[in-house]
């Protein structure tokens, strides 16, 4: 998609560099002339804004790991003496506790937005799939990180999330007692796991290199949905435009991230991770981080236990067969009037969801998390059978029509601006 | 507009899903909910009140210390920036006043030795089975991070509220109200085995704690006129223990407060400088090629 | 750069604006970089456990040497000969390699004991000579096996690609066999 490379070393170091290692080239193709459609709105920003937390966090990560100690006993106090007596270590914690929140804020707004536009049908298939694979590894890296403090939230959910294997027929039990490395959930676990925690990041780092990679060949989505067909009439260059709009929303969600950081920095998390872990003692009331609630709510839902922890991997597994679920072949539910309201169904579903999977497991909770869980796999038969029959409205010829209709109808002013420095604003 | 409704219920669904974020942590039994009390330290700009910590170290001294451990405090963090900050030589010549038990010596042989500034706070029970045995079973938990640890179910929708206020002392709150909801004698209807006690605000409102303080048991420094400037009571004991508390659990609380506020003024200055520049940019596009 | 012709009010507004805007966002790296190089710093514990140390040096008997850790660092005190002492001050102080005399480096009336940090000026291993059939070097105090440094019995440096003398660390007699280092 992004054709010709624009790029032209400008000095003799630059090209001799060029001939060897086409490496300036590269960059220069993927983020400065790298097309971008120019009716993208802000939550195209969530991705940049992705990349800058995945980067935060294994800054805050290695920082942590220097001055922690992954020992059984001693866990818990080698994370209190980093709140305590290392230089900002109370910053270096709190940042990286949440920031595994804000991480799954903006994971969870990047892929509603996905879903809303369309982003995962042809020919982002793979792009998709790429990123249910680095939300995989996102759940497996948080997961593991919540154990390493140690404290009664971090031992009662590794002994709860490492259990749910067992339920697998024969091999169970042992795939269990391997991920312990012992009976129960102990010294060695918590070892294996702070090795687990500092290895993924760097896999999900990996992925998201081919995430980017599958995004600029084939180009970014965007709001109506229409593919890019005149380059010079529908995108604009990477940067500056798209760098200053990320930019700028990257302060925003990180003046978001600060308030949390700095000024109530347990309220994303449990009391009671702050009771040194007791393998006697379960907490009158276990539950996960807050991200992991709808799907705890349905892993509940269920009465068996092979069942419930199959509906949990498949409530996630269904994301990657979404491109072929959704049988429409019109992307942005923007011209989907009836898909558009599944989809809110859906979000609000979602959100339902988590709540329930904050409330105890008991009487009507249980039936209302089988009702939502039905609807959670229901909105995807529904964009299959929906596909079939739907009439969409009529879609812009072009993303540069769409643009201009919109100016039309709100800001004139805007438009003469804009026009009035049309002469030198190719870029 | 569709963008609009999009951008409002994505906001919406963020926030739903903080929802578990204060989920219960005593779900079972009733709850009385403690009432909120005014703290020095809650809110934006909030700092610790010295004199409060000050008289809140001298009761944990003298009766939660008997069988409560605060193993993370150190000596030296009470005379550190942003706490009771008694002075250095204050804290030596308290430090002075503990055995700790060090060694082994050449002889291999333990011994004992004056505390210093870096010492860990005395433990009352050289571990767990001996405070247990002294406490006819129940354990006192160690202080150290317990304002933390401690917390009651907001609901809905306090919690989203909550967010914004910047409420967080539920802890502090909880721990006030416990130091003084005791019933003596107990409701109609409970009764209590050996070694219990009724507490209004415990969940279940059984606790092995005997009530720990009474009016006038621990002298507060005087004023110039001679008298405490606030009253000897289970009260004022309860709340100045209680801010004690949040600041062995949060000893870097001013700290981050402060660097807080400074951050948020440079995002909110650079947010807006990004802004104009965004602008400035976008409006070099031409409408339509 | 070619847009910002246009207009020369608009000109200087906007490169303005882009230079305070970066100038911003400099001041914003600038400022974080400091929680995450000062917490590479010794933290609170650290500093807070270099309190100082008492040392009974009565064990010691004539000719031997202890080794003992204080902040984390290696210290030899070393109760010296008669015949070490005459050495260590026989030697014209200007010809050494860093110049020092033996009375600056042992307290006066205590000449007998040498109390120095015990890591090689050179790159840090630990020189031999404290234990019983050790080689002590050609000059009756340390020889360093990592690259072949001596010290004397003062532990001066005497031959080999040590730049410095062994330190003295701070410390001060407190009886007449007990000091107290720190």
């Amino acid at each position: 998609m992004s054709g010709h490379s624009s790029y032209v070393p400008k000095t003799g170091f630059e090209r001799w560099l060029d001939a060897r290692l086409p490496i300036v080239r590269l960059m220069h193709d993927s983020a400065v002339s790298y097309p971008v459609p120019r009716n993208l709105n802000y939550f195209w920003t969530f991705g940049g804004i992705l990349v800058f937390m995945l980067v935060a966090q294994i800054v805050t990560g290695v920082i942590l790991a220097m001055h922690y100690t992954p020992h059984a006993t001693m866990a818990f106090n080698s994370v209190e003496h980093i709140m305590r007596d290392v230089n900002y270590g109370w910053l270096m914690r709190y940042l990286h506790a949440n920031g595994a929140s804000m991480f799954f804020v903006a994971v969870y707004i990047h892929i509603f937005r996905g879903l809303y536009y369309g982003s995962y049908k042809a020919p982002r298939e793979v792009l998709w799939i790429l990123g249910v694979v680095i939300f995989l590894l996102m759940m497996a890296t948080a997961f593991m990180g919540y154990v390493l403090p140690w404290g009664q939230m971090s031992f009662w959910g590794a002994t709860v999330i490492t259990n749910l294997f067992s339920a697998l027929p024969v091999v169970g039990e042992t795939i269990v007692t391997f991920l312990w490395g012992g009976y129960s959930v102990d010294n060695p676990t918590l070892n294996r796991f702070f090795s687990l925690h500092f290895l993924l990041p760097f896999m999900i780092f990996g992925v998201v290199i081919l995430h980017v990679w599958a995004l600029h060949h084939v180009g970014q989505n965007n709001p109506t949905g229409v593919e890019v067909k005149n380059v010079a009439k529908d995108t604009v260059p990477f940067t500056p435009y798209a760098t200053v709009k990320d930019l700028f929303a990257m302060v925003c969600f990180i003046a978001l991230f600060s308030w949390f950081v700095f000024y109530t920095p347990n309220f994303l998390g449990h009391a009671d991770n702050y009771i040194p872990a007791n393998p006697a003692a379960t907490p009158a009331h276990i539950v996960p981080e807050w991200y992991f609630l709808p799907f705890y709510a349905i892993l509940r839902a269920i009465p068996d236990k092979l069942g419930g922890v199959l509906a949990m991997f498949a409530a996630i597994a269904v994301l990657a067969f979404l491109p072929w679920l959704d049988t429409s072949k019109v992307k942005s539910m923007s011209y989907r009037p009836v898909a558009r309201i599944l989809f809110w169904v859906f979000a609000v579903v979602c959100v339902i969801l988590g709540w329930l999977g904050a409330m105890p497991a008991e009487g009507g909770y249980v039936i209302a998390s089988q009702i939502f869980t039905l609807l959670y796999f229901g909105y995807f038969v529904a964009l299959f059978v929906l596909g079939i029959f739907e009439k969409p409205l009529p879609l812009p010829s072009s993303i540069a029509d769409s643009v201009l209709g919109t100016m039309k109808g709100g800001s004139g002013a805007r438009l003469a601006t804009a026009t009035a420095s049309e002469p030198q604003a190719k870029g | 507009m569709n963008t609009r409704t999009l951008r409002l219920a994505l906001v919406g669904l963020a926030a739903g899903f903080t929802l578990s974020a204060t989920s219960t942590v005593f779900a079972a039994g009733e709850r009385v909910i403690p009432p909120s009390l005014n703290w020095s330290f809650s809110g934006p700009f909030g700092t610790f009140d010295r004199a409060q910590l000050q008289r809140g170290f001298k009761v944990v001294k003298e009766v939660c210390a008997n069988c409560h451990s605060m193993s993370l405090i150190r000596l030296r963090n009470l005379s550190q920036p942003g706490g009771p900050e008694f002075s250095t030589g204050q804290v030596t010549a308290l430090a002075a006043t503990y055995t700790i038990k060090d060694g082994p010596n050449e002889q291999g042989e333990m011994f004992d030795r004056p505390g210093r500034a870096a010492d860990a706070f005395p433990a009352p029970f050289p571990n767990e089975q001996a405070a247990r045995a002294a406490n006819g079973g129940a354990y006192p938990p160690d202080l150290s991070v317990l304002a933390k640890a401690r917390t009651y179910e907001r609901g809905f929708p306090k919690f989203v509220f909550d967010m914004f206020t910047q409420y967080q002392e539920q802890g502090p709150d909880y721990i006030a109200a416990l130091l003084t909801g005791y019933k003596d004698p107990p409701p109609e209807g409970v009764t209590l085995l050996p070694g219990q006690y009724y507490n209004t605000y415990m969940p279940g409102h059984l606790i092995a704690m005997p009530p720990p303080m009474q009016d006038g048991q621990v002298e507060y420094p005087k004023g110039p006129d001679g008298k405490s400037p606030v009253p000897e009571t289970v009260a004022q004991y309860s709340k100045d223990v209680a801010a004690f508390m949040v600041w062995m659990a949060e000893p870097h609380l001013e700290q981050r407060k402060r660097i807080g506020m400074m951050v948020m003024i440079f995002l909110f200055i650079f947010g807006g400088l990004l802004y104009y520049t965004k602008k400035k940019i976008w409006a070099r596009i031409p409408a339509a090629a | 750069m070619a847009q910002a012709t246009d207009t020369s009010s608009g000109t200087t507004r906007r490169d303005f604006l882009m230079l305070t805007t970066g100038a911003a966002g400099a001041i914003g790296v600038g400022a974080l970089l400091i929680p995450l190089v000062s917490q590479l710093a010794p933290d609170a514990q650290t500093v807070a456990a270099g309190a100082p140390m008492d040392v009974d040096l009565a064990p010691i008997a004539e000719g031997q040497a202890i080794k003992l850790f204080w902040r984390g660092k290696l210290i030899f005190v070393r109760h010296r000969t008669a015949k070490e002492i005459e050495e260590a001050r026989a030697v014209a102080v200007a010809s050494l390699p860093d110049p020092e005399a033996d009375q600056a480096r042992v307290k006066e009336g205590k000449e007998a004991f040498l109390v120095v940090y015990g890591n090689c000026t050179h790159l840090g291993c630990v020189p031999l000579g404290n234990a019983p059939g050790e080689s002590k070097g050609d000059y009756d105090g340390w020889f360093c096996p990592c690259h072949g440094s001596h010290y004397d019995s003062s532990g001066r440096i005497r031959k080999g690609p040590a730049p410095k003398n062994l330190p003295v660390p701070p410390y001060a007699f407190t009886a007449d066999t007990k000091i107290k280092i720190g």
